[in-house]
């Protein structure tokens, strides 16, 4: 049942196999990363969430709050 | 339910402050330890014939204290800091996160004292006794727990990526530390243990927990640091944020295949310290990336190097990554190495990034920190600047002794007659280090006295806090008797 599983143990298999997937994948996140010009500004937006506890002032709003 | 009156913070900043304090008392006692193994090895007199604190016992006391107890604590208050901000949320527990501190801090401790009474597991990095193993293992699951809750319970949407690296960092570390410290105890009540692991195997599985304690406690978790810190205090949002994406990726992805570099040359075999080799040359990629990232997010605000200490630390942390992660992957090849190895060149490396890297990012997030968790300014700016020369001129002196030592010292075990002879003894080899080991530990002596100074500083900036509060008490108190 899980003989398909001998291949993966064999180095002239499986060396040519991670190389093909850790490649493409790698590939794909790039691809993902700076291909679409909405979603790289959607991406880009994500760099001000630490500014997004701060006052107009630059204060932080998080100090005291009653319960 | 009756609701209470009394003010609460929307954050837990109290855990934060907790292990802000301990991460600068074991940096005080760690370094401290750093620079008398470090005269130890200079004027060996200092051993005084008392086994307790001979350098085999207190190297290991040393290690544990800076990178478990100073970096490991300053992670836990920077990351439960930085989870709850860029959430927006509580942390998860306070009662879990209470014993997060105690489980964490009892494990450093109760560490220090067993090596210096002689219980060791011999694991460089993981000396640690099975008992203390354990309760590391679940004080990391409850840590582990507390951020995925809180990540959980976030109010925004996207989880900023100081999250991901810190995340990356709390599971990898989880993973391991339970594979390395696999161990079969002598008996129930003894603290002596049999690794599971044997051979080449048990050496393969040490330096994959090895390296990786570099790749994600030592590196990955303090990026987390830097992507928060360094626009926080430098007030502009990271360079770029797909580049911290791919850096991220890169990073995590990497790493996990390099361990093997550490045993070039030995019984493991030569394609697995080939493909480690290979994998640590392409380190260098997302390490500079990252680096860049940093760097550059300083642009169009390089003015505030001139008048701001904090963002020195952080600047300077950075140079010493890019210079560190540009080491180590040359170090990993196979004809370096064949010098570099068992000499102290070793050692300047691992210093660059842990002095340089690490606690320079540390000092740098938690000046950035401390003002804001005891709600005043820091006790004194002129100690800030003080500090930050003392740690650079240290660092530097440290390593260029310790390249003077290392690479004159692998020299010398290599150096052959014209007949092929050993051109040195290994006493030669032995007696050359004294005058690099000296200006070594004089180097570690000045690192010592900036986070002296910094403890000062930090004491004295809580004292006024406390003043300052109970000023404003009595104000409030006057206020209302008139009333």
């Amino acid at each position: 049942m899980f003989e398909w599983l001998s291949w993966f143990t064999h180095m002239e298999n499986t060396k040519p196999f991670v190389l093909v997937l850790f490649t493409v994948t790698f590939v794909l996140i790039i691809l993902y990363v700076f291909s679409n010009r909405n979603r790289s500004k959607r991406l880009e937006s994500y760099k001000n969430i630490p500014f997004d506890d701060e006052d107009e002032n630059g204060q932080s709003k998080d100090i005291k709050n009653e319960q | 339910m009756v609701a209470s009156s009394a003010p609460v913070e929307q954050y837990n900043y109290d855990i934060v402050r907790k292990f802000t304090i301990m991460a600068l008392v074991w940096g005080v006692l760690g370094m401290t330890a750093g620079v008398y193994i470090a005269s130890e090895l200079t004027w060996p007199f200092l051993n005084f014939n008392i086994p307790e604190i001979t350098f085999g016992r207190l190297r290991p006391v040393h290690t544990t204290l800076v990178i478990f107890g100073f970096g490991g604590s300053a992670l836990f208050a920077t990351s439960y800091y930085v989870v709850q901000r860029t959430c927006q949320t509580r942390l998860f527990s306070d009662g879990m996160a209470n014993f997060t501190f105690w489980g964490w801090n009892l494990s450093v401790g109760l560490a220090a004292i067993s090596y210096m009474l002689g219980y060791t597991q011999a694991r460089e990095y993981a000396e640690m006794v099975w008992p203390i193993d354990l309760l590391i293992a679940v004080t990391w699951v409850v840590y582990l727990v507390i951020y995925v809750m809180t990540l959980r319970k976030r109010s925004q949407p996207h989880i900023y990526v100081a999250n991901w690296f810190f995340i990356a960092f709390i599971l990898a570390t989880a993973l391991l530390h339970i594979f390395n410290n696999m161990a079969v105890p002598v008996h129930m009540f003894s603290l002596e243990s049999y690794s599971l692991h044997a051979g080449v195997q048990d050496a393969m599985t040490q330096w994959w927990y090895g390296h990786n304690a570099v790749g994600f406690f030592l590196t990955a978790a303090f990026l987390g640091m830097m992507y928060y810190f360094i626009p926080k205090q430098v007030g502009r949002p990271v360079y770029s944020y797909r580049l911290s994406i791919i850096h991220f990726w890169a990073l995590i992805f990497l790493y996990m295949w390099v361990g093997g570099h550490h045993l070039h040359w030995t019984a493991l075999p030569d394609w697995a310290s080939t493909l480690a080799a290979g994998f640590s040359i392409l380190l260098l990629m997302p390490s500079w990336g990252g680096m860049i990232n940093g760097i550059m997010t300083l642009s169009g605000a390089w003015d505030k190097l001139r008048t701001d200490p904090i963002i020195r630390f952080m600047i300077v942390s950075l140079s010493f990554y890019g210079m560190s992660t540009f080491e180590g992957p040359l170090m990993s090849l196979k004809s370096v190495n064949a010098l570099s190895h068992y000499t102290d060149w070793t050692v300047g490396h691992v210093h660059s990034g842990a002095l340089g890297w690490v606690a320079m990012v540390s000092f740098g997030s938690f000046y950035h920190l401390i003002p804001r968790l005891w709600g005043t300014k820091m006790y004194s700016e002129k100690l800030i600047f003080a500090h930050f020369w003392l740690a650079t001129i240290g660092i530097v002196l440290y390593i260029a002794a310790l390249w003077v030592a290392g690479i004159g010292q692998g020299l010398m075990l290599r150096g052959f007659d014209e007949y092929g002879n050993l051109a040195y003894t290994f006493i030669e080899s032995v007696s050359f280090l004294y005058e690099p080991y000296a200006v070594r530990a004089f180097g570690g002596a000045l690192f010592l006295t900036g986070i002296l100074l910094m403890f000062y500083n930090t004491m004295m900036t809580i004292r006024k806090s406390k003043k300052e509060q109970a000023e404003i008490d009595a104000k409030v108190a006057a206020k209302l008797a008139n009333a």
